[in-house]
Protein backbone atom coordinates (compact mmCIF):
# COMPACT_ATOMS: atom_id res chain seq x y z
CA UNK A 1 0.00 0.00 0.00
CA UNK A 2 1.34 3.40 -0.94
CA UNK A 3 0.52 6.43 1.13
CA UNK A 4 -0.85 9.53 -0.57
CA UNK A 5 1.50 12.50 -0.71
CA UNK A 6 1.23 16.14 -1.71
CA UNK A 7 3.93 17.81 -3.71
CA UNK A 8 6.54 19.36 -1.44
CA UNK A 9 5.66 22.83 -2.72
CA UNK A 10 1.96 22.40 -1.94
CA UNK A 11 2.76 20.99 1.49
CA UNK A 12 4.91 24.06 2.17
CA UNK A 13 2.16 26.39 0.98
CA UNK A 14 -0.25 24.96 3.49
CA UNK A 15 1.83 23.81 6.44
CA UNK A 16 4.77 24.64 8.67
CA UNK A 17 7.05 21.72 9.56
CA UNK A 18 8.47 21.10 13.02
CA UNK A 19 11.38 18.68 13.28
CA UNK A 20 13.15 16.79 16.03
CA UNK A 21 16.07 14.39 15.93
CA UNK A 22 17.44 11.62 18.04
CA UNK A 23 20.92 10.78 16.87
CA UNK A 24 22.64 7.73 18.30
CA UNK A 25 26.42 7.82 18.25
CA UNK A 26 28.40 4.64 18.84
CA UNK A 27 31.59 5.42 20.72
CA UNK A 28 34.83 3.87 19.50
CA UNK A 29 36.13 2.80 22.90
CA UNK A 30 38.19 -0.37 22.97
CA UNK A 31 35.66 -2.09 25.21
CA UNK A 32 31.94 -2.08 25.89
CA UNK A 33 30.09 0.39 28.08
CA UNK A 34 29.72 -1.97 31.03
CA UNK A 35 31.92 -4.95 30.22
CA UNK A 36 35.53 -5.52 29.19
CA UNK A 37 34.55 -7.35 25.99
CA UNK A 38 35.95 -5.71 22.85
CA UNK A 39 33.96 -3.10 20.95
CA UNK A 40 34.72 -4.28 17.42
CA UNK A 41 32.55 -4.22 14.31
CA UNK A 42 31.93 -7.25 12.16
CA UNK A 43 33.60 -10.18 13.91
CA UNK A 44 32.29 -13.74 14.17
CA UNK A 45 28.86 -13.56 15.87
CA UNK A 46 28.70 -13.86 19.66
CA UNK A 47 32.45 -13.80 20.22
CA UNK A 48 32.93 -10.17 21.31
CA UNK A 49 30.85 -10.83 24.38
CA UNK A 50 31.18 -12.03 27.91
CA UNK A 51 28.72 -12.79 30.69
CA UNK A 52 27.76 -9.13 31.17
CA UNK A 53 26.81 -8.58 27.52
CA UNK A 54 24.78 -11.78 27.50
CA UNK A 55 22.85 -10.70 30.58
CA UNK A 56 23.76 -13.75 32.64
CA UNK A 57 22.13 -13.89 36.07
CA UNK A 58 24.09 -12.29 38.88
CA UNK A 59 26.64 -10.43 36.78
CA UNK A 60 27.56 -6.85 37.56
CA UNK A 61 28.26 -4.05 35.09
CA UNK A 62 31.25 -1.72 35.56
CA UNK A 63 31.34 1.65 33.82
CA UNK A 64 33.98 2.31 31.16
CA UNK A 65 35.78 5.51 32.18
CA UNK A 66 36.77 6.38 28.63
CA UNK A 67 33.13 6.17 27.56
CA UNK A 68 32.20 8.70 30.25
CA UNK A 69 34.98 11.02 29.11
CA UNK A 70 33.89 10.68 25.48
CA UNK A 71 30.31 11.46 26.48
CA UNK A 72 31.39 14.59 28.36
CA UNK A 73 33.44 15.67 25.34
CA UNK A 74 30.41 15.25 23.08
CA UNK A 75 28.34 17.29 25.54
CA UNK A 76 30.92 20.05 25.57
CA UNK A 77 31.22 20.09 21.79
CA UNK A 78 27.43 20.49 21.61
CA UNK A 79 27.66 23.49 23.94
CA UNK A 80 25.82 21.55 26.65
CA UNK A 81 25.94 21.88 30.39
CA UNK A 82 27.55 18.84 32.00
CA UNK A 83 25.63 17.40 34.95
CA UNK A 84 27.57 17.58 38.20
CA UNK A 85 25.84 14.38 39.16
CA UNK A 86 23.92 11.89 37.07
CA UNK A 87 22.95 8.25 37.13
CA UNK A 88 21.97 5.35 34.94
CA UNK A 89 18.47 3.94 34.69
CA UNK A 90 16.90 0.75 33.46
CA UNK A 91 14.63 0.97 30.46
CA UNK A 92 12.54 -2.17 30.69
CA UNK A 93 11.25 -3.96 27.62
CA UNK A 94 11.10 -7.47 26.26
CA UNK A 95 12.75 -7.99 22.94
CA UNK A 96 15.47 -10.46 21.96
CA UNK A 97 17.97 -7.72 21.06
CA UNK A 98 18.43 -7.13 24.78
CA UNK A 99 19.18 -10.28 26.76
CA UNK A 100 18.74 -8.54 30.12
CA UNK A 101 15.18 -7.47 29.27
CA UNK A 102 16.24 -3.94 29.97
CA UNK A 103 18.59 -1.47 28.37
CA UNK A 104 20.89 0.42 30.68
CA UNK A 105 20.33 4.05 29.79
CA UNK A 106 19.85 7.43 31.41
CA UNK A 107 16.42 8.87 32.06
CA UNK A 108 15.86 11.85 34.30
CA UNK A 109 19.52 12.71 34.73
CA UNK A 110 21.37 12.86 31.41
CA UNK A 111 25.09 13.57 31.55
CA UNK A 112 24.72 16.60 29.22
CA UNK A 113 21.82 18.97 28.63
CA UNK A 114 20.77 22.40 27.31
CA UNK A 115 23.12 22.82 24.39
CA UNK A 116 22.95 24.08 20.84
CA UNK A 117 24.57 23.66 17.49
CA UNK A 118 24.82 26.32 14.81
CA UNK A 119 24.19 24.67 11.46
CA UNK A 120 25.42 26.27 8.28
CA UNK A 121 23.16 25.65 5.29
CA UNK A 122 24.41 25.40 1.73
CA UNK A 123 23.99 29.12 1.01
CA UNK A 124 25.80 30.12 4.18
CA UNK A 125 22.67 30.77 6.29
CA UNK A 126 23.24 29.78 9.92
CA UNK A 127 20.41 28.01 11.74
CA UNK A 128 20.60 27.30 15.47
CA UNK A 129 19.40 23.87 16.61
CA UNK A 130 18.80 23.60 20.35
CA UNK A 131 19.97 20.41 22.05
CA UNK A 132 17.70 19.09 24.78
CA UNK A 133 20.08 16.47 26.11
CA UNK A 134 22.79 13.95 25.36
CA UNK A 135 22.61 10.81 27.43
CA UNK A 136 24.61 7.61 27.71
CA UNK A 137 23.29 4.16 27.03
CA UNK A 138 24.29 0.83 25.54
CA UNK A 139 23.61 -0.55 22.10
CA UNK A 140 21.50 -3.66 21.58
CA UNK A 141 22.28 -6.90 19.77
CA UNK A 142 21.64 -7.35 16.07
CA UNK A 143 18.64 -9.32 14.88
CA UNK A 144 18.39 -10.94 11.48
CA UNK A 145 14.88 -12.00 10.54
CA UNK A 146 14.78 -15.25 8.61
CA UNK A 147 12.17 -16.69 6.29
CA UNK A 148 9.31 -14.72 4.81
CA UNK A 149 10.36 -11.64 2.90
CA UNK A 150 14.09 -11.68 3.57
CA UNK A 151 15.20 -9.32 6.26
CA UNK A 152 11.74 -8.09 7.16
CA UNK A 153 10.03 -9.01 10.36
CA UNK A 154 6.67 -9.34 8.57
CA UNK A 155 6.30 -12.99 7.71
CA UNK A 156 9.60 -14.00 9.32
CA UNK A 157 9.69 -17.51 10.73
CA UNK A 158 12.40 -16.86 13.28
CA UNK A 159 15.15 -14.41 14.11
CA UNK A 160 18.87 -14.92 14.70
CA UNK A 161 20.65 -12.83 17.30
CA UNK A 162 24.26 -11.71 17.44
CA UNK A 163 25.15 -9.96 20.69
CA UNK A 164 28.52 -8.58 19.55
CA UNK A 165 26.99 -5.10 19.40
CA UNK A 166 25.27 -5.57 22.73
CA UNK A 167 26.73 -3.16 25.26
CA UNK A 168 28.59 -0.97 22.76
CA UNK A 169 28.60 2.54 24.30
CA UNK A 170 26.12 4.95 22.78
CA UNK A 171 25.42 8.60 23.26
CA UNK A 172 21.93 9.63 22.24
CA UNK A 173 21.63 13.28 21.26
CA UNK A 174 18.11 14.68 21.42
CA UNK A 175 17.13 18.05 19.97
CA UNK A 176 14.42 20.38 21.17
CA UNK A 177 11.62 20.86 18.64
CA UNK A 178 13.09 22.68 15.64
CA UNK A 179 10.76 25.39 14.38
CA UNK A 180 11.05 27.88 11.58
CA UNK A 181 13.01 25.82 9.06
CA UNK A 182 10.15 26.01 6.54
CA UNK A 183 11.00 24.64 3.13
CA UNK A 184 14.61 24.22 4.20
CA UNK A 185 13.60 21.51 6.68
CA UNK A 186 14.95 18.59 4.61
CA UNK A 187 18.22 20.40 3.98
CA UNK A 188 18.52 21.37 7.63
CA UNK A 189 17.88 17.76 8.65
CA UNK A 190 20.76 16.55 6.52
CA UNK A 191 23.03 19.39 7.60
CA UNK A 192 22.28 18.78 11.28
CA UNK A 193 23.09 15.09 11.15
CA UNK A 194 26.18 15.87 9.08
CA UNK A 195 27.27 18.38 11.72
CA UNK A 196 26.83 15.89 14.56
CA UNK A 197 28.73 13.26 12.62
CA UNK A 198 31.48 15.75 11.87
CA UNK A 199 31.75 16.74 15.52
CA UNK A 200 32.01 13.22 16.91
CA UNK A 201 34.48 12.24 14.20
CA UNK A 202 36.53 15.34 14.89
CA UNK A 203 36.51 14.58 18.61
CA UNK A 204 37.85 11.13 17.79
CA UNK A 205 35.19 9.53 20.01
CA UNK A 206 33.39 7.67 17.22
CA UNK A 207 34.33 6.14 13.88
CA UNK A 208 31.23 8.02 12.68
CA UNK A 209 30.57 5.72 9.72
CA UNK A 210 26.87 5.92 9.00
CA UNK A 211 26.97 2.89 6.71
CA UNK A 212 28.17 0.86 9.68
CA UNK A 213 25.56 2.29 12.00
CA UNK A 214 28.06 4.31 14.05
CA UNK A 215 25.74 7.28 13.66
CA UNK A 216 22.03 6.56 13.38
CA UNK A 217 19.20 9.01 13.11
CA UNK A 218 15.53 8.89 14.09
CA UNK A 219 13.73 11.81 12.51
CA UNK A 220 10.56 13.30 14.00
CA UNK A 221 8.35 15.31 11.72
CA UNK A 222 5.06 17.10 12.37
CA UNK A 223 3.14 19.74 10.47
CA UNK A 224 0.88 22.54 11.63
CA UNK A 225 -1.05 25.11 9.65
CA UNK A 226 0.88 28.36 9.19
CA UNK A 227 0.36 30.69 12.10
CA UNK A 228 -0.65 28.03 14.60
CA UNK A 229 1.57 27.68 17.64
CA UNK A 230 0.51 24.22 18.84
CA UNK A 231 2.49 21.37 17.30
CA UNK A 232 0.83 18.79 15.11
CA UNK A 233 1.03 15.06 15.80
CA UNK A 234 4.43 13.69 14.90
CA UNK A 235 5.77 10.56 13.31
CA UNK A 236 9.17 9.13 14.15
CA UNK A 237 11.04 7.67 11.21
CA UNK A 238 13.61 5.07 12.18
CA UNK A 239 16.44 3.49 10.29
CA UNK A 240 17.51 6.64 8.49
CA UNK A 241 21.14 5.82 8.11
CA UNK A 242 22.72 8.02 5.50
CA UNK A 243 22.80 11.78 5.13
CA UNK A 244 20.89 11.63 1.88
CA UNK A 245 18.29 9.38 3.48
CA UNK A 246 17.77 11.88 6.31
CA UNK A 247 17.00 14.59 3.79
CA UNK A 248 14.74 12.35 1.73
CA UNK A 249 12.91 10.91 4.73
CA UNK A 250 12.08 14.34 6.16
CA UNK A 251 10.91 15.52 2.77
CA UNK A 252 8.77 12.43 2.25
CA UNK A 253 7.20 12.62 5.70
CA UNK A 254 6.31 16.29 5.17
CA UNK A 255 4.59 15.35 1.91
CA UNK A 256 2.81 12.39 3.50
CA UNK A 257 1.64 14.31 6.58
CA UNK A 258 0.32 17.09 4.35
CA UNK A 259 -1.78 14.60 2.39
CA UNK A 260 -3.14 13.05 5.62
CA UNK A 261 -4.05 16.46 7.04
CA UNK A 262 -5.59 17.55 3.74
CA UNK A 263 -7.84 14.50 3.78
CA UNK A 264 -9.21 15.67 7.13
CA UNK A 265 -7.81 12.66 8.98
CA UNK A 266 -5.57 13.04 12.01
CA UNK A 267 -1.92 12.03 11.68
CA UNK A 268 -1.27 8.87 13.67
CA UNK A 269 1.52 9.10 16.21
CA UNK A 270 3.63 6.15 15.20
CA UNK A 271 7.01 4.80 14.25
CA UNK A 272 7.70 4.81 10.51
CA UNK A 273 10.30 2.69 8.78
CA UNK A 274 12.43 4.23 6.06
CA UNK A 275 12.98 2.26 2.87
CA UNK A 276 15.93 3.39 0.86
CA UNK A 277 14.85 1.47 -2.25
CA UNK A 278 11.49 3.19 -2.68
CA UNK A 279 12.37 6.34 -0.71
CA UNK A 280 9.17 6.02 1.25
CA UNK A 281 8.22 5.14 4.80
CA UNK A 282 5.83 2.49 6.01
CA UNK A 283 3.94 2.26 9.25
CA UNK A 284 5.67 0.52 12.13
CA UNK A 285 3.96 0.01 15.40
CA UNK A 286 1.74 2.69 16.88
CA UNK A 287 2.93 4.23 20.12
CA UNK A 288 1.32 2.10 22.76
CA UNK A 289 1.92 0.27 26.00
CA UNK A 290 5.13 -1.06 24.54
CA UNK A 291 6.58 2.38 25.24
CA UNK A 292 5.79 2.15 28.92
CA UNK A 293 9.37 1.42 29.86
CA UNK A 294 9.01 1.72 33.64
CA UNK A 295 12.38 3.43 34.05
CA UNK A 296 13.98 3.22 37.44
CA UNK A 297 17.48 4.04 38.74
CA UNK A 298 19.97 1.27 37.94
CA UNK A 299 20.77 -0.25 41.33
CA UNK A 300 23.94 -1.99 40.10
CA UNK A 301 25.72 1.22 39.11
CA UNK A 302 26.60 4.07 41.43
CA UNK A 303 26.07 7.66 40.23
CA UNK A 304 28.57 9.58 38.12
CA UNK A 305 29.87 12.89 39.40
CA UNK A 306 31.68 15.17 37.00
CA UNK A 307 33.76 17.62 39.00
CA UNK A 308 34.26 20.99 37.38
CA UNK A 309 38.02 20.32 37.34
CA UNK A 310 37.52 17.09 35.40
CA UNK A 311 35.17 18.81 32.93
CA UNK A 312 37.67 21.62 32.38
CA UNK A 313 40.49 19.12 31.91
CA UNK A 314 38.42 17.43 29.22
CA UNK A 315 37.44 20.74 27.66
CA UNK A 316 41.14 21.56 27.33
CA UNK A 317 41.63 18.43 25.22
CA UNK A 318 38.91 19.28 22.71
CA UNK A 319 40.17 19.64 19.15
CA UNK A 320 39.48 22.64 16.97
CA UNK A 321 35.71 22.81 16.32
CA UNK A 322 34.65 21.89 12.78
CA UNK A 323 33.53 25.41 11.87
CA UNK A 324 36.93 26.81 12.85
CA UNK A 325 38.60 23.93 11.08
CA UNK A 326 36.75 24.77 7.87
CA UNK A 327 38.00 28.35 8.04
CA UNK A 328 41.55 27.13 8.53
CA UNK A 329 41.40 24.51 5.77
CA UNK A 330 40.02 27.03 3.28
CA UNK A 331 42.91 29.37 4.06
CA UNK A 332 45.48 26.54 3.90
CA UNK A 333 44.18 25.25 0.60
CA UNK A 334 43.75 28.67 -0.96
CA UNK A 335 40.25 27.92 -2.27
CA UNK A 336 37.86 30.76 -3.04
CA UNK A 337 34.65 31.01 -0.96
CA UNK A 338 32.69 29.51 -3.81
CA UNK A 339 35.17 26.68 -4.42
CA UNK A 340 35.26 25.85 -0.75
CA UNK A 341 31.48 25.94 -0.32
CA UNK A 342 31.12 23.63 -3.31
CA UNK A 343 33.57 21.23 -1.71
CA UNK A 344 31.70 21.31 1.61
CA UNK A 345 28.31 20.93 -0.05
CA UNK A 346 29.55 18.04 -2.13
CA UNK A 347 30.62 16.40 1.14
CA UNK A 348 34.23 15.85 0.14
CA UNK A 349 36.12 18.15 2.51
CA UNK A 350 37.43 15.30 4.65
CA UNK A 351 38.29 13.30 1.55
CA UNK A 352 40.24 16.21 0.12
CA UNK A 353 42.07 16.66 3.40
CA UNK A 354 43.00 12.96 3.40
CA UNK A 355 44.10 13.16 -0.21
CA UNK A 356 46.33 16.13 0.55
CA UNK A 357 47.72 14.25 3.53
CA UNK A 358 48.49 11.36 1.16
CA UNK A 359 50.67 13.67 -0.92
CA UNK A 360 48.47 15.52 -3.41
CA UNK A 361 48.41 19.31 -3.73
CA UNK A 362 45.20 21.15 -2.78
CA UNK A 363 44.51 21.93 -6.44
CA UNK A 364 45.02 18.34 -7.54
CA UNK A 365 42.86 16.95 -4.72
CA UNK A 366 40.03 19.33 -5.57
CA UNK A 367 40.31 18.62 -9.29
CA UNK A 368 39.93 14.89 -8.71
CA UNK A 369 37.19 14.95 -6.11
CA UNK A 370 35.08 17.68 -7.64
CA UNK A 371 35.88 16.90 -11.27
CA UNK A 372 35.86 13.13 -11.37
CA UNK A 373 34.45 11.57 -8.24
CA UNK A 374 31.47 13.71 -7.22
CA UNK A 375 29.80 13.14 -10.59
CA UNK A 376 30.35 9.38 -10.42
CA UNK A 377 28.94 9.31 -6.88
CA UNK A 378 25.87 11.18 -8.06
CA UNK A 379 25.35 8.66 -10.85
CA UNK A 380 25.81 5.77 -8.44
CA UNK A 381 23.52 7.51 -5.94
CA UNK A 382 25.95 7.27 -3.02
CA UNK A 383 27.93 9.77 -0.97
CA UNK A 384 31.28 10.51 -2.67
CA UNK A 385 33.22 9.14 0.31
CA UNK A 386 31.40 5.83 -0.05
CA UNK A 387 32.29 5.32 -3.68
CA UNK A 388 35.46 3.45 -2.76
CA UNK A 389 38.15 5.83 -3.99
CA UNK A 390 41.05 6.00 -1.61
CA UNK A 391 43.46 8.93 -1.42
CA UNK A 392 46.43 6.77 -2.46
CA UNK A 393 44.69 5.94 -5.74
CA UNK A 394 44.32 9.62 -6.56
CA UNK A 395 47.93 10.34 -5.70
CA UNK A 396 49.07 7.45 -7.89
CA UNK A 397 46.86 8.46 -10.81
CA UNK A 398 47.98 12.03 -10.58
CA UNK A 399 51.63 11.04 -10.54
CA UNK A 400 51.11 8.97 -13.69
CA UNK A 401 49.60 12.03 -15.37
CA UNK A 402 52.39 14.32 -14.18
CA UNK A 403 55.03 11.84 -15.31
CA UNK A 404 53.41 11.80 -18.72
CA UNK A 405 52.63 8.08 -18.54
CA UNK A 406 48.94 8.65 -19.10
CA UNK A 407 46.87 11.70 -19.91
CA UNK A 408 43.80 13.02 -18.09
CA UNK A 409 41.37 11.20 -20.30
CA UNK A 410 43.12 7.87 -19.66
CA UNK A 411 43.34 8.63 -15.95
CA UNK A 412 39.58 8.96 -15.86
CA UNK A 413 39.28 5.59 -17.57
CA UNK A 414 41.73 4.06 -15.09
CA UNK A 415 39.65 5.44 -12.24
CA UNK A 416 36.62 3.65 -13.65
CA UNK A 417 38.71 0.48 -13.66
CA UNK A 418 39.73 0.97 -10.03
CA UNK A 419 36.09 1.46 -9.04
CA UNK A 420 35.12 -1.64 -10.99
CA UNK A 421 37.62 -3.57 -8.86
CA UNK A 422 40.06 -4.32 -11.67
CA UNK A 423 43.09 -3.58 -9.53
CA UNK A 424 45.52 -0.78 -8.81
CA UNK A 425 46.00 2.05 -11.32
CA UNK A 426 49.32 0.57 -12.47
CA UNK A 427 47.73 -2.83 -13.03
CA UNK A 428 44.85 -1.33 -14.99
CA UNK A 429 47.15 0.75 -17.18
CA UNK A 430 48.96 -2.49 -18.02
CA UNK A 431 45.84 -4.58 -18.54
CA UNK A 432 44.02 -2.08 -20.68
CA UNK A 433 47.12 -1.15 -22.64
CA UNK A 434 46.74 2.48 -21.72
CA UNK A 435 49.93 4.39 -22.19
CA UNK A 436 50.70 7.67 -23.71
CA UNK A 437 52.49 7.46 -27.06
CA UNK A 438 55.87 8.72 -25.97
CA UNK A 439 57.85 7.47 -28.90
CA UNK A 440 58.46 10.69 -30.80
CA UNK A 441 58.40 8.97 -34.22
CA UNK A 442 54.63 8.52 -34.59
CA UNK A 443 54.07 11.86 -32.85
CA UNK A 444 56.28 13.73 -35.30
CA UNK A 445 54.47 12.11 -38.19
CA UNK A 446 51.14 13.29 -36.81
CA UNK A 447 52.56 16.75 -36.09
CA UNK A 448 53.94 17.14 -39.60
CA UNK A 449 50.58 16.09 -41.03
CA UNK A 450 48.74 18.57 -38.82
CA UNK A 451 51.10 21.41 -39.65
CA UNK A 452 50.77 20.67 -43.34
CA UNK A 453 46.99 20.62 -43.06
CA UNK A 454 46.88 23.97 -41.25
CA UNK A 455 49.66 26.08 -42.77
CA UNK A 456 48.02 29.31 -41.59
CA UNK A 457 48.18 28.20 -37.99
CA UNK A 458 51.78 27.10 -38.44
CA UNK A 459 52.63 30.59 -39.67
CA UNK A 460 50.92 32.19 -36.70
CA UNK A 461 52.97 30.10 -34.30
CA UNK A 462 56.14 30.90 -36.16
CA UNK A 463 55.17 34.54 -35.89
CA UNK A 464 55.06 34.22 -32.09
CA UNK A 465 51.33 33.52 -31.57
CA UNK A 466 52.07 30.53 -29.38
CA UNK A 467 48.46 30.28 -28.14
CA UNK A 468 47.42 29.18 -31.65
CA UNK A 469 49.20 25.89 -30.93
CA UNK A 470 45.98 24.41 -29.48
CA UNK A 471 44.60 23.69 -32.94
CA UNK A 472 47.67 21.64 -33.88
CA UNK A 473 47.77 19.83 -30.53
CA UNK A 474 44.08 19.01 -30.93
CA UNK A 475 44.66 17.56 -34.40
CA UNK A 476 47.55 15.44 -33.11
CA UNK A 477 45.53 14.18 -30.17
CA UNK A 478 42.75 13.25 -32.56
CA UNK A 479 45.13 11.46 -34.86
CA UNK A 480 46.61 9.48 -31.96
CA UNK A 481 43.16 8.79 -30.46
CA UNK A 482 44.04 10.62 -27.28
CA UNK A 483 47.03 8.40 -26.59
CA UNK A 484 49.57 11.22 -26.79
CA UNK A 485 50.98 13.28 -23.97
CA UNK A 486 49.74 16.76 -24.80
CA UNK A 487 52.72 18.39 -23.07
CA UNK A 488 55.21 16.47 -25.14
CA UNK A 489 53.25 17.19 -28.32
CA UNK A 490 53.48 20.91 -27.57
CA UNK A 491 57.25 20.72 -27.11
CA UNK A 492 57.70 18.83 -30.34
CA UNK A 493 55.58 21.27 -32.34
CA UNK A 494 57.62 24.21 -31.08
CA UNK A 495 60.83 22.36 -31.84
CA UNK A 496 59.57 21.55 -35.30
CA UNK A 497 58.77 25.17 -35.99
CA UNK A 498 61.94 26.42 -34.36
CA UNK A 499 60.07 28.57 -31.86
CA UNK A 500 61.18 29.11 -28.27
CA UNK A 501 58.43 27.91 -25.87
CA UNK B 1 -7.53 5.52 48.35
CA UNK B 2 -5.16 2.98 46.93
CA UNK B 3 -2.86 4.37 44.22
CA UNK B 4 -2.93 1.07 42.38
CA UNK B 5 -5.98 -0.84 41.20
CA UNK B 6 -6.72 -4.13 39.50
CA UNK B 7 -6.39 -2.68 36.00
CA UNK B 8 -2.97 -1.27 36.87
CA UNK B 9 -1.84 -4.67 38.05
CA UNK B 10 -3.14 -6.33 34.88
CA UNK B 11 -1.30 -3.71 32.81
CA UNK B 12 1.95 -4.21 34.71
CA UNK B 13 1.63 -7.97 34.44
CA UNK B 14 1.27 -7.63 30.69
CA UNK B 15 4.31 -5.35 30.45
CA UNK B 16 6.34 -7.74 32.57
CA UNK B 17 5.15 -10.76 30.57
CA UNK B 18 3.65 -12.38 33.68
CA UNK B 19 0.52 -14.42 33.18
CA UNK B 20 -1.92 -13.87 36.04
CA UNK B 21 -5.29 -15.43 36.78
CA UNK B 22 -8.31 -13.37 37.83
CA UNK B 23 -7.83 -14.47 41.44
CA UNK B 24 -4.16 -13.51 41.39
CA UNK B 25 -5.00 -10.10 39.97
CA UNK B 26 -7.53 -9.51 42.75
CA UNK B 27 -5.11 -10.59 45.44
CA UNK B 28 -2.10 -8.68 44.04
CA UNK B 29 -4.15 -5.50 43.59
CA UNK B 30 -4.83 -5.57 47.30
CA UNK B 31 -1.26 -6.46 48.32
CA UNK B 32 0.37 -3.93 46.02
CA UNK B 33 -2.03 -1.23 47.22
CA UNK B 34 -0.79 -1.82 50.76
CA UNK B 35 2.83 -1.63 49.62
CA UNK B 36 2.25 1.55 47.62
CA UNK B 37 0.47 3.14 50.59
CA UNK B 38 3.36 2.19 52.86
CA UNK B 39 5.85 3.78 50.49
CA UNK B 40 3.67 6.86 50.43
CA UNK B 41 4.04 7.25 54.20
CA UNK B 42 7.82 7.32 53.71
CA UNK B 43 7.55 10.16 51.21
CA UNK B 44 5.40 12.03 53.71
CA UNK B 45 8.17 11.73 56.30
CA UNK B 46 10.85 13.10 53.95
CA UNK B 47 10.38 16.79 53.24
CA UNK B 48 11.16 18.59 49.99
CA UNK B 49 14.65 19.32 51.29
CA UNK B 50 15.54 15.61 51.34
CA UNK B 51 16.74 14.44 47.93
CA UNK B 52 15.44 11.10 46.70
CA UNK B 53 17.86 8.27 47.35
CA UNK B 54 18.57 6.00 44.44
CA UNK B 55 21.72 4.52 45.92
CA UNK B 56 22.14 4.06 49.67
CA UNK B 57 25.95 3.88 49.58
CA UNK B 58 27.69 7.28 49.33
CA UNK B 59 29.89 6.19 46.46
CA UNK B 60 30.29 7.64 42.96
CA UNK B 61 32.49 7.13 39.90
CA UNK B 62 33.30 3.44 40.14
CA UNK B 63 35.08 3.06 36.83
CA UNK B 64 36.95 0.51 34.79
CA UNK B 65 39.85 1.42 32.51
CA UNK B 66 39.14 0.84 28.82
CA UNK B 67 41.19 -2.35 28.55
CA UNK B 68 39.99 -5.48 26.77
CA UNK B 69 39.36 -8.43 29.05
CA UNK B 70 38.00 -11.91 28.54
CA UNK B 71 35.47 -12.98 25.94
CA UNK B 72 33.49 -16.11 25.18
CA UNK B 73 33.78 -18.31 22.14
CA UNK B 74 30.58 -18.67 20.11
CA UNK B 75 30.16 -22.18 21.58
CA UNK B 76 30.44 -20.82 25.11
CA UNK B 77 28.01 -18.00 24.34
CA UNK B 78 25.46 -20.40 22.94
CA UNK B 79 25.97 -23.21 25.46
CA UNK B 80 22.86 -22.27 27.41
CA UNK B 81 20.72 -21.25 24.44
CA UNK B 82 17.50 -23.21 23.88
CA UNK B 83 18.15 -22.99 20.15
CA UNK B 84 20.95 -21.74 17.92
CA UNK B 85 21.84 -21.55 14.25
CA UNK B 86 25.16 -20.69 12.61
CA UNK B 87 26.70 -19.22 15.71
CA UNK B 88 23.69 -17.14 16.62
CA UNK B 89 20.83 -17.40 19.04
CA UNK B 90 17.66 -18.57 17.34
CA UNK B 91 14.51 -16.97 18.70
CA UNK B 92 10.88 -16.93 17.61
CA UNK B 93 9.98 -14.04 15.31
CA UNK B 94 8.21 -11.46 17.42
CA UNK B 95 5.59 -9.95 15.21
CA UNK B 96 3.92 -7.31 17.28
CA UNK B 97 7.08 -5.34 17.86
CA UNK B 98 9.86 -4.15 15.63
Amino acid sequence: MTDATLSFEEAMDKYDPVLGFEVHVELNTKTKMFSSAPNVFGDEPNTNVNEVDLGMPGVLPVVNKTAIESSIKIGLALNCKIAEKCRFARKNYFYPDTPKNFQTSQYDEPIAYDGYLDIELSDGTVFRVEIERAHMEEDAGKLTHMGGATGRIQGADYSLVDYNRSGVPLVEIVTKPIEGAGSRAPELAKAYVAAVREIVKNLGVSDAKMERGNVRCDANVSLRPHGRERFGIRSETKNVNSLRAVEHAVRYEIQRHAAVLDSGEPVIQETRHWHEDTRTTTSGRAKSDADDYRYFPEPDLVPITASREWVEELRATLPEPPAARRKRLQADWGYSDLEFRDVVNAGVMDEIEETIAAGATATVARKWWMGEIVGRAKNADVDPGQLGVNPATIVELNKMVEDGKINNKMASEVLDGVLAGEGTPAEIVGKRGLAVVSDDGPLLEAIDAALAAQPGVADKIRGGKIQAIGAIVGAVMKATRGQADAGRVKELILERLGVEG
Amino acid sequence: MAAINRDDVAHLAQLAHIEMSAEELDRMAGELAVIVDSVKSVSEAAGDDVPATSHPIPLTNVFREDVVGHTFTAEQSLSGAPDAYEGRFKVPAILDED
